[in-house]
């Protein structure tokens, strides 16, 4: 397979450690990225899937684990050169376009933060040049440049976010949840654009959601996570047609689809983490079940998974 | 079937400083007894605009009534007082929203929230009230409810509090139960949920809701009828067969091609171009037509009447007249119109 553009080594993200109010957001991840591959990331809320973009992209300090980009360390310390050269390579799309945009700047100067920060514009002129270049990339106009963030819809504004994580010419963009907060039509729009982008300049994304349908649009592969762990891990048609995981099961037995004649028939199936049985100390990690589809399982469930699926052949 | 409500030409502006907003348009429905329609459209379409103007909570100083009427029991709740809508809000037609979180006080125990309805709306005691309200937490799947009416909200998950603004909208069980994206805030498997306990619950007290969402998976979900609407008008109705097998506005089409199925391949995922009209200024013909592909001439200059396809069915298109040209609808479109019986493209049963 392709090569591994960033590696996730037993992530762990604790908060409060060492408190009674300590929290496991992150417990102990381990999967890689490929370079130009979109890696999807879904979970209920508080699963700890945002927690696992913020801790790859540096914004919280891992509590343990690794996290190697190019397989160079993210975290530890580092000078302000290294530094630098870490937050080029990688960018981040938020969730809510109208908290993650600073709404007193105009947006040409909000494009180009970035550029200014790495010293990537020549002269004035070249850095008006770089973010009229960027709006038209994203579907906007430079006419756009002079206004200010609350003048635009939210489909725009998510637009602008992309424009200012591109700015700096990124190889990785972490996007989370970039379309939750936007119409259907609109999240359309922007989930083309994001396919066209990385078409064109061989981007790699770590997409994070929680609509599975959008998930299995967007990404080639995707991971399934529960209170903090990575419990499946597949090739994205591969996940929804053979969701072997309990609670991948019952995930995407929720989802509703726009189609009657399946919603009178779909039954929901409910997850009780009790039906793993697990005995104390018994070894359940990650194992790769059939090619590429991995499973969070323990030796015996692992053997039963694949009699069932010899069965199946 | 009994009509409940009838939305009869409903047109409503708001009055802003930058001019006169014609947020409802012309709207006309009828919701039966015991039936669930769903509305959908994106932000701005009017669709929470229209509810709000049945429970009559919009700012009276700038949303203006400018026609129509909205019948329920016999009377036209555009023209009652405060004092005699406030007896029908709460009690005859009630309301739960989107955010769990805002809708309950945070300074009040849940109990209290759930009595408030029932006193003053029904003659009984302080004590009865707490026990019709222990029984509607153990109705919508509260766990020990007795234990939890002393709490307040932030001690309940978000699909627990939806739950209790359920419990307090069914509290004098009214007859119509408005439901303005009830589960857009919850996560997925808690959405289920309480998409499973609202049904349940009007099969128990035979309710009629409206759902407002703009999650086609929902509406396939919940519904027996959906209107459509963009640009402060429904531009198509029927049952939920109707809309989603065999739908004739390019809108509707729209809307269905831009969500991708399950089984899709990997073909780019159609997009609505645009975005929405500006209701200040609302387009002379078609509202749809600047953004649609299908677009006639005459949808530029005039708008279009309502063509009826079934008893049940009808569209605002001028695609429909029988002068029309004959178009092709989007790919994803054709496909869902071979599942159904009566329509040009069916292939025999989808089973």
């Amino acid at each position: 397979m392709a090569e591994k553009l960033v590696e996730i080594k037993n992530l762990k993200q604790h908060f409060n450690v060492g408190k009674a109010n300590e929290v496991k957001a992150v417990d102990g991840i381990t999967f890689d990225i490929y370079k130009g591959e979109t890696l999807g990331l879904v979970g209920e809320s508080g699963c700890g899937k945002s927690t696992t973009g913020r801790s790859i992209i540096r914004l919280y300090d891992a509590t343990d684990g690794q996290v190697l980009y190019e397989g160079e360390s993210v975290h530890g310390k580092k000078n302000k050169t290294d530094l630098k050269k870490f937050n080029r390579k990688m960018q981040m799309i938020f969730q809510d376009p109208y908290a993650s945009l600073n709404q007193r700047m105009k947006v040409m100067d909000i494009i180009a933060e970035g550029i200014d920060i790495h010293g990537l514009a020549k002269n004035a002129s070249d850095r008006k040049k770089m973010v009229y270049d960027l709006l038209e990339t994203v579907g906007l106009n430079k006419e756009h440049a002079n206004r200010y963030p609350h003048e635009f819809s939210g489909g725009q504004r998510q637009r602008l976010g992309i424009a200012r994580a591109l700015a700096v010419d990124p190889d990785f963009i972490i996007a989370d949840e970039p379309i939750s907060a936007l119409d259907v039509s609109i999240q359309a729009q922007v989930v083309n654009l994001l396919k066209e982008l990385q078409e064109e300049k061989g981007l790699t994304y770590l997409f994070i959601a929680h609509d599975l349908s959008m998930v299995k649009y967007i990404s080639d592969r995707i991971g399934v996570m529960y209170f903090g762990k990575l419990v499946e891990l597949a090739p994205a048609d591969e996940l929804y047609a053979n969701p072997m995981h309990p609670y991948t099961q019952s995930l995407l037995s929720a989802i509703p689809l726009p189609d009657p004649n399946y919603e009178r028939n779909r039954t929901r199936k409910a997850y009780d983490p009790a039906v793993h049985n697990y005995a104390d100390g018994e070894d359940v990690k990650m194992r790769e079940v059939s090619p590429n589809h991995f499973v969070d399982c323990s030796e015996k469930e692992f053997a039963e998974l694949q009699d069932r699926l010899a069965a199946k052949k | 079937m009994e009509k409940i409500l009838q939305v009869k030409d409903l047109e409503l502006s708001f009055n802003t400083y930058g001019g006169e907003v014609k947020a409802i348009r012309g709207v006309n429905f009828d919701l039966y007894k015991g039936e669930t329609l769903a509305i959908v459209g994106e932000s701005g379409s009017g669709k929470s605009v229209t509810t709000k103007s049945i429970m009559r909570l919009l700012p009276e100083e700038s949303a203006e009534f400018k026609n129509g009427e909205i019948l329920f029991d016999g009377r036209d709740l555009t023209k009652l007082s405060d004092k005699e809508m406030q007896k029908i809000r709460g009690k005859d037609i009630s309301m739960i929203f989107q955010d769990p979180m805002t809708s309950l006080n945070p300074t009040m125990p849940i109990g209290r929230q759930i009595t408030e309805p029932i006193l003053k709306h029904q003659k009984i005691s302080k004590d009865e009230a707490k026990k019709v309200a222990i029984d509607l937490l153990r109705l919508v799947g509260m766990p020990k409810p007795e234990l939890r009416m002393k709490q307040y909200p932030h001690q309940f998950s978000g699909g627990q509090r939806q739950r209790i603004v359920i419990a307090i909208a069914l509290a004098c069980n009214p007859q119509i139960l408005i439901a303005d994206e009830p589960t857009t805030a919850l996560d997925v498997t808690i959405q289920a949920q309480i998409l499973e306990l609202m049904k349940d619950l009007q099969k128990k007290i035979d309710t009629s809701i409206i759902f407002i969402t703009h999650d086609l998976g929902v509406v396939a979900n919940v519904a027996d009828r959906v209107a459509v609407m963009y640009g402060g008008k429904i531009v198509e109705i029927g049952t939920v067969d109707e809309i989603f097998y065999n739908p004739q506005h390019p809108y509707t089409w729209g809307l269905l091609s831009s969500m991708p199925s399950m089984d899709a391949e990997d073909a780019k995922l159609y997009a609505i171009p645009g975005t929405p009209p500006d209701l200040l200024d609302p387009p002379k013909g078609d509202a749809f037509a600047l953004r649609s592909e299908y677009a006639l001439k005459i949808d530029m200059e005039q708008q279009p009447p309502f063509f009826k396809i079934s008893d049940t069915h009808m569209a605002a298109t001028w695609l429909l007249h029988p002068e029309a040209p004959t178009v092709e609808p989007p790919e994803m479109v054709i496909e869902r119109m071979k599942k159904f019986p009566g329509s040009r493209y069916y292939e025999g049963s989808a089973n």
